[in-house]
């Protein structure tokens, strides 16, 4: 989990990191002000399934997308990436199109994001077998 | 820096509230309270016990801090109240409002932050507020400036002008006070790590416009305490941020006096999911930290206390809410006179801005945040602040339109002319509740004082990060609380529908970081670098010396047109950054 840009509203993303561990996942919280090469580096060195981003500053259109490329381009292109905070509906298509999706805002139920990553997950699992 | 616990000052306090004081100065008399306490038993259980088997048991009730309530509040429960404590608006301890008139000589200041875009664009939408009637400018900034980052930065790519307006040298300064007399306005800016700066550079501006700094009237938050507690806004270590207060709480007290140098902000405490009581107790520890700056810095307490000024959240616990206000002034006055032993009446008063809270505000059915917002500043009025802004109803989706701005700000001025609630003065001041809530939040704020003493003063709680978790302790309490259905919240998840992008949201163009970046590069052109360099080493000269004043050499640094990075680069060199304790 992280906030991969100038931003210090961190109240969602440390509800959310209780919520996830809550329902059993294991879950690393990268601290405020990484940089989005930061956030992706930090993935990959630690082997995870998902990166869940967070941001309210209103960078979430070139920070969401950028980790998600470095990412690809750093091997981690089978990682899962969700993203939240203060989106306005006219983004949503673009950041879902890089394959981003969540993009929960203010007031959504914390079950609810929860089971998105879930399915994320499996979805990514099943495909996996497919290919192997 | 700051003291480091062990105070038996918040001992007693703490252990003073607990103990029950002798009915002997009671509002009531003894005979009087034994027939209401007698009265209240009877009426519970031949009256309301009878009338709530058949209703149906109520469930749970408490506060949004916690606090239980009962259906019903009396004489019963003020009984050791005594109405000194109470007093007069404008005399110790000033529970009842600060000024004798309060709103009857003049209302509070509808002062409305705004900023976006270009410098132009702020520019256009002050000029545009000030036509509206409003009466004190209030400036947001963007990420980069307020994390000190110039926009052609790395760090600011994607950033620039997002939430807030870009400041990158004293040339944005000039554009977005282009026109606007700075010796008329008062000017608010939400600025904290590179508040010094800033500070200069509209100094700056106004030496330019002809405008003595003497008669320089407005807010810098720089507030950083805060910062490592709540909003998370910082550039260096606490001990380095907190000289840079120092330096500029001595110069604006001797060549700034009607600066308001730090706004002690509970606001963003609140934000980050604290209860009202932490709210009201880690603000007013922040701001007796603040006194001991200023003590420690050779400072006279009726020098600079009455310039401190403080920022509160107002959110939806309407009652808890006036409770909180009314307690935060009562303390205030009492520890400054009694701990800093303030004689000056200004030093006493808690001056106060309030702004109602983004988190209430919700993604779901936006429009129904108009409502939220105006019960939030109702609250915030009969509280009795200095000055409101009123929230946007579009806020969960975007930064706001300029047609949601002016409803929010007719929101204030529907209170003022229409409902007759700045016509008496604290008219709930004698509520039953409201008397008996208040002092319930007064007694836990001292509990916690005492608790923040134990744990080593503000700094080191900060520092341990202790302060930090006991607000994601109460933020994940009220997700909790909201996701099990014990807290309604409409539109989430009570009388929640499907809806299809209900309102229209402002889009701030990707341009302006480029035009940003093209003006900075002119201003790098133009200026004489020799002059830039000769003022940064003398700000990174004051910066080593723990006993100089820093702003001197930052004036003429911003007056060369040294950029805001340039200058707070300088402190990163000699500070570093600061790395939060971890908190999960």
């Amino acid at each position: 989990m992280a906030k991969p840009g100038l931003d210090g509203h961190d109240r969602g993303i440390l509800v959310l990191a209780r919520a996830f561990r809550d329902a059993g996942m294991e879950v690393i919280y990268s601290g405020l002000l990484p940089s989005p090469e930061e956030v992706a580096q930090m993935a990959i060195d630690e082997d995870v399934d998902v990166v869940a981003l967070s941001l309210l500053n209103g960078a979430h259109m070139t920070a969401f997308p950028r980790v998600k490329k470095l990412l690809e381009k750093r091997g981690g292109g089978d990682i899962v990436v969700v993203g939240g905070g203060i989106i306005p509906e006219e983004d949503k298509p673009r950041l879902q199109k890089l394959g981003i999706t969540g993009l929960f805002g203010p007031g959504s139920s914390l079950e609810d994001i929860v089971e998105h990553v879930r399915g994320r997950v499996k979805k990514e699992r099943r495909g996996e077998k497919r290919h192997a | 820096m700051l003291r480091e616990g062990n105070d038996p000052y918040w001992k007693s306090k703490a252990q003073g509230y607990v103990k029950k004081r002798s009915r002997q100065g009671s509002l009531f008399s003894q005979k009087a309270l034994a027939d209401i306490e007698k009265g209240a038993k009877q009426w519970q259980e031949s009256v309301l016990g009878p009338w709530t088997r058949s209703a149906g048991e109520a469930a749970e009730s408490q506060t949004a801090s916690g606090i239980p309530t009962k259906k019903l509040y009396t004489p019963a429960d003020l009984e050791d109240a005594e109405y000194a404590d109470q007093g007069f608006p404008g005399v110790h301890p000033y529970l009842r409002g600060i000024y004798p008139d309060m709103y009857g000589g003049r209302l509070w200041t509808m002062r409305m932050f705004s900023g976006f875009g270009t410098p132009e664009d702020t520019n256009a939408r002050l000029k545009l507020l000030l036509e509206h009637g409003e009466t004190g400018l209030s400036i947001a900034f963007d990420m980069p400036t307020l994390y000190g980052f110039d926009c052609d930065h790395k760090r600011a790519h994607g950033e620039v002008g997002r939430c807030g307006v870009n400041v990158s040298s004293l040339k944005d300064m000039e554009v977005i006070f282009d026109g606007i007399p700075l010796d008329k306005v008062s000017t608010s800016m939400t600025i904290n790590a590179p508040a010094a700066v800033l500070t200069c550079m509209y100094a700056g501006v106004a030496r330019k416009k002809g405008v003595r700094i003497e008669r320089l009237r407005g807010t810098v938050q720089a507030d950083m305490l805060k910062e490592y507690i709540a909003q998370k806004e910082w550039v260096y270590p606490p001990e380095a941020h907190l000289r840079l207060v120092r330096d500029l709480m001595l110069f604006s007290t001797r060549k700034m006096p009607l600066w308001n140098y730090i706004s002690i902000s509970g606001y963003h405490i609140r934000e980050a999911g604290s209860s009202a009581t932490q709210e009201l107790a880690f603000t007013l520890a922040d701001g007796f930290g603040y006194v001991e700056l200023g003590l420690e810095a050779g400072l006279k307490v009726d020098e600079f206390a009455p310039r401190l000024s403080f920022f509160f959240n107002s959110t939806m616990d309407f009652f808890e809410e006036i409770a909180k206000f009314r307690a935060a002034r009562r303390i205030w006055a009492t520890v400054l006179r009694e701990k800093y032993g303030a004689k000056d009446p200004r030093s006493l008063l808690m001056r106060f801005h309030t702004q109602t809270s983004g988190a209430s505000l919700t993604w779901q059915q936006p429009l129904n945040n108009v409502v939220r917002t105006a019960l939030e500043a109702l609250a915030a009025v009969l509280g009795g602040t200095q000055s409101l802004h009123t929230n946007s109803f579009d806020e969960a989706w975007a930064l706001p339109t300029e047609k949601a701005v002016e409803v929010a700000l007719r929101t204030q001025q529907i209170i003022a002319e229409e409902t007759g609630a700045p016509r008496v003065i604290d008219p709930l001041g004698g509520s039953y509740y409201v008397e008996w809530l208040t002092e319930q939040l007064e007694e836990e704020a001292y509990k916690y004082f005492d608790r923040i003493d134990a744990a080593g003063g503000i700094l080191r709680g900060i520092k341990t990060g202790y302060l930090q978790r006991e607000i994601a302790e109460n933020s994940y309490r009220l997700s909790r609380r909201v996701e099990e259905g014990k807290d309604g919240v409409v539109g989430v998840n009570k009388y929640a529908l499907q809806e299809k992008k209900p309102i229209d949201t402002l889009k701030v163009d990707f341009k302006v970081q480029r035009s940003q970046v093209r003006r900075l590069k002119q201003v790098k052109q133009e200026r004489d670098e020799g002059k830039v360099r000769d003022a940064l080493a003398r700000v990174q000269k004051a910066y080593e010396s723990e006993a100089a004043n820093s702003i001197y050499p930052m004036l003429d640094a911003v007056a060369a047109y040294a950029t805001l990075g340039e200058i707070v680069g300088v402190g990163r060199q000699v500070w570093g950054e600061w790395k939060e304790p971890a908190l999960l």
